[in-house]
């Protein structure tokens, strides 16, 4: 027995160990002294325990892709214009492809060699058309396409990262996941409805000039001159609503959000809200000439396609500052300077999924989850007491042992511990005296076979290991897999069954033998032994 | 020694009485088979079936239909009012089928209509919207976790036991690329899961891989009784209850490997001395104290689970409790005598005593 005492170090080590690591989960343990020696953090909870948002968020690519090609489009007519070229406004043909007409057919090369140089567009067809026009058909490479894809889903999450920032939520989680969706995490959050719209909004802010001279009964019936396009003025009511109605703007943006360095809230004479922008040096230099230029004329305020006020410009506005008026609650102020502080998304996002969880429920989970453990947790205490004496009082101690390992392992790997998660622990309770009971079975067959206590104990342990390894691997396969293909919740309960199956195999194989042999030591081999 | 339940030398004859077992399974199977049927299958949750749930917990007791009444005006579509957890709870369920209005608008909706109609204090608890694309992902999602476990577990079991791995490779092969084909036909996730298990069966019967016959057997009886139950109970399938399913799977599966190892120690032991029945029974008989004994202290725990845990886990307690019966029954009433049938395994010398 010279390994007995190296065993029991090792016991004693993990032990000590996952003690360490438990013991921050205590309520009182954490803040005090002996939390701050003491590593980690202690157990997360998911938001079915602590109340919460959980989103998935689905990233609107083809208007991503539709955004973009329309700036490369802009782009190639830019630097087309630079080289004395000249052609149509581009339009958008499919997610990868833009249709441009060059006025003067004898430009072609020139016009090639810009696009060559230029874009990434590569020459899908080239048409003649009639009065020496020729009708280009260009489209980007898949790589540019699925670069295109990553930049935008990177910046969506920057953005809502931003903007979930701002909003001041403590230990956000914001993943990417397949098929351009987001998931997002907000634990312990009171107003989720709040929370989502910030969100959820695109927040695209653009500044475009109101068209006065157009007639609104024919732009209604969609009779619109070139460049100009329909949209909705916003009014807000007496009872909170807005009330819309119909103005004609120029089509092309003259300032955008880009140029936003800063949005504060502000209150005007009469107490309303309104929002105040700042411009970058940029902005500022364009919205100096841009007010200059446009003395008396209206200017629309875009957000999201909606007009929230169009002032006229009574004269020359310098200093790079302008506001968003709107009659607007503090509060939809303050979420509107939030969402253009953290700049706008890349393309608009759709709520596919939502689940949000009140803290009380929560916090009832807890109290009935915690309380469910307890009482099963002492049944099974007395029953192996009552039924294998000696045996059960070993079997209840590394029974303990195991709760408190399970604790400590799901704090040290940072896991999240759910709802399913505390019944998966309750699981491995009673399924973590199955290796126990398997044990003790095999020793009251070898005592019944007439063994002594020493030489039970040792065949009883050796025959029934191979036994509880074959048993427990199956049952961790299944927690693999539920890991791998659940999400949130079962994720966690995967976690603990795991991570029980592996501390309850330490505790009853190693750990309980250890007792065994300590209690045999010093005594005959013809001692009695109660299992 | 402490107490026993099982006297030592206790020798029950559970493969002579087998086809009482046999009866008791199939009209199980079948009355559940039948729900579904009935039914039009299983009754998805919103996990799968996409929609909104909204959970209000209200401060006195109140009427489901005072409740619905309340909400009715709302027109939402497919609308379900039903009470949740214990009696004294008051904690009742809203569900839509729609996933298309905002929640925002839902809760607002909720929230004014409930309160201009009930004339108490209430709370939302909780509330989740799954999309209808996302429904039909989680669905196939669970699906393949469903097949996988299988799968796995049926090679890891004709491996570990029959020292058969290159069997168990090619029952895995065969099961993968039997599933794809089915998978290009688009058919729904049920019948792919009984496609799946009928190739899985099929291919351990083909192959002679009889122990993991007998367990996946078992398990499949299982998980069909648990899923039966559930619909003739007109419970809800939603993730959680999937999670319930494979910790059933886990839990039936290690209960029948506990009783195969003893039939493999005892076949090597007693070969030629005593017929395959006989040993299996004997098997059966020797773990017989550690089955009932595992068995109750794990229930025990799951009635604390289902009668303590709160509305959020019942129904995934309720699954527990069913499965972790049956489970327990199988692995005695099932397994073995589905192994007893197809006889022992054609190799059990060829493997390494570890």
């Amino acid at each position: 027995m010279q390994s007995l005492r190296l065993r029991a170090a090792i016991a004693l080590l993990v032990v000590l160990l996952g003690l360490a690591f438990m013991l921050p989960s205590l309520p009182g343990v954490k803040d005090s002294s002996l939390g701050n020696i003491l590593p980690g953090n202690g157990i997360n909870l998911g938001l079915d325990l602590k109340g919460g948002i959980y989103l998935t968020l689905g990233v609107d690519m083809k208007t991503a892709m539709d955004n973009n090609l329309a700036r490369l489009g802009d782009d190639l007519k830019a630097s087309a214009r630079e080289q004395d070229v000249y052609i149509l406004r581009p339009t958008v043909l499919n997610e990868s492809a833009i249709t441009v007409t060059l006025i003067k057919a004898e430009q072609k090369d020139a016009f090639e060699s810009v696009i060559k140089d230029y874009t990434p567009f590569a020459i899908e067809q080239a048409t003649p058309l009639d009065g020496d026009k020729v009708k280009y058909v260009l489209s980007v490479p898949p790589k540019y396409r699925s670069e295109i894809e990553k930049l935008t889903m990177d910046q969506a999450i920057k953005t809502i990262r931003n903007r979930i920032d701002q909003f001041g939520v403590a230990e956000p989680d914001i993943r990417k996941q397949q098929d351009n969706r987001i998931q997002v995490q907000l634990p312990g959050l009171e107003d989720p409805e709040r929370a989502i719209k910030i969100i959820g909004q695109t927040a695209h802010l653009e500044f475009k000039m109101v068209d006065d001279s157009a007639d609104l009964k024919k732009a209604q019936q969609g009779i619109l001159a070139p460049g100009r396009e329909m949209s909705v003025l916003l009014h807000r009511q007496a009872n909170g609503s807005y009330a819309e109605s119909p103005i004609v703007l120029k089509r092309d943006a003259v300032l955008t959000g880009e140029y936003v360095s800063d949005a504060q809230v502000r209150l005007d004479q009469w107490n309303n809200a309104y929002v105040a922008l700042t411009f970058n040096a940029r902005g500022a230099k364009i919205f100096t000439d841009l007010t200059a230029e446009n003395v008396n004329k209206r200017m629309a305020i875009v957000l999201d396609g909606k007009v929230y006020s169009a002032p006229v410009i009574r004269e020359r506005i310098s200093g790079g500052k302008a506001s968003i008026t709107g009659n607007f609650t503090r509060e939809e102020a303050r979420d509107l300077a939030v969402v253009l502080r953290a700049g706008s998304l890349p393309a608009p996002v759709t709520i596919l999924e939502q689940r949000s969880v009140g803290p009380s429920l929560g916090q009832e989970s807890i109290d009935s989850g915690v309380m469910s453990a307890m009482v099963g947790m002492a049944l099974v205490l007395l029953c192996m007491v009552v039924y294998y004496g000696f045996g059960g009082v070993v079997a209840d101690i590394v029974l303990l042992l195991n709760i408190m390992l399970i604790m400590g392992g799901l704090a040290a790997f940072g896991a999240t511990l759910t709802l399913p998660g505390i019944a998966g622990i309750i699981l491995t309770i009673g399924m973590a005296v199955d290796a126990n009971v398997i044990i003790y079975e095999r020793i009251r067959e070898e005592l019944r076979r007439g063994l002594s206590a020493k030489q039970s104990v040792a065949e009883g342990y050796g025959r029934a290991t191979l036994t509880i390894l074959d048993a427990n691997v199956t049952t961790v396969i299944a927690a693999i897999i539920l890991y791998q293909f659940g999400t949130g919740p079962i994720r966690g309960f995967a976690v603990t069954l795991t991570l029980g199956i592996i501390t309850s195999m330490f505790t009853a194989i190693f750990v309980s033998r250890i007792l065994f042999d300590l209690y045999l030591k010093n005594r005959a081999d013809n001692a009695k032994l109660s299992v | 020694m402490g107490l026993q339940i099982i006297k030592p030398n206790t020798n029950l004859d559970f493969i002579g009485i087998r086809k009482v077992a046999f009866i008791l399974s199939a009209i199980l199977i079948l009355a559940g088979l039948g729900s579904l049927l009935i039914k039009g299958g299983p009754k998805y949750g919103i996990d799968f079936a996409g929609g909104m749930i909204v959970q209000v917990k209200i401060d006195k007791a109140t009427d489901v239909n005072a409740i619905k009444d309340a909400v009715d005006e709302l027109k939402l579509p497919g609308l379900i009012v039903q009470s949740l957890g214990l009696e004294g709870d008051h904690e009742y369920l809203i569900r839509t089928s729609s996933s298309a209005i905002s929640s925002e608008e839902v809760r607002a909706k909720i929230n004014t209509a409930l309160s201009d109609n009930l004339g108490t204090s209430f709370e939302i608890q909780r509330l989740e919207m799954v999309g209808p694309k996302v429904g039909a992902d989680l669905r196939s999602q669970a699906l393949e976790a469903l097949f996988y476990a299988v799968l796995l577990i049926a090679v890891y079991i004709s491996g570990r036991f029959e020292q058969r791995w290159t069997a168990a490779a090619v029952m895995a092969a065969g099961l993968a690329g039997g599933v794809y084909g089915i998978g290009l036909l688009g058919l729904d996730m049920g019948w792919l899961i009984l496609v799946a298990l009928v190739i899985t069966v099929g291919l351990c019967w083909y192959l002679k891989l009889n122990y993991a016959l007998g367990a996946v057997a078992a398990l499949i009886h299982d998980v069909i009784i648990t899923v039966g139950l559930f619909s003739i109970m007109n419970k809800e399938f939603d993730l959680t209850i999937i999670a319930a399913l494979l910790t059933i799977v886990g839990y039936s599966l290690n209960d029948t490997i506990i009783v195969f190892d003893r039939i493999r120690e005892n076949t090597i032991a007693k070969q030629g001395k005593m017929s395959f029945g006989s040993i299996i029974n004997l098997s059966v008989n020797q773990t017989l104290s550690r089955t009932i004994m595992t068995s109750a202290t794990t229930l025990l725990v799951v009635l604390c689970l289902f009668v303590m845990g709160g509305s959020v886990i019942h129904d995934f307690a309720l699954a527990l409790l069913i499965g972790i019966t049956v489970g327990t029954y199988s692995s005695i009433f099932v397994a073995s005598p589905v192994l007893y049938g197809f006889g022992p395994s054609e190799h059990p010398e060829a493997e390494a005593e570890a």
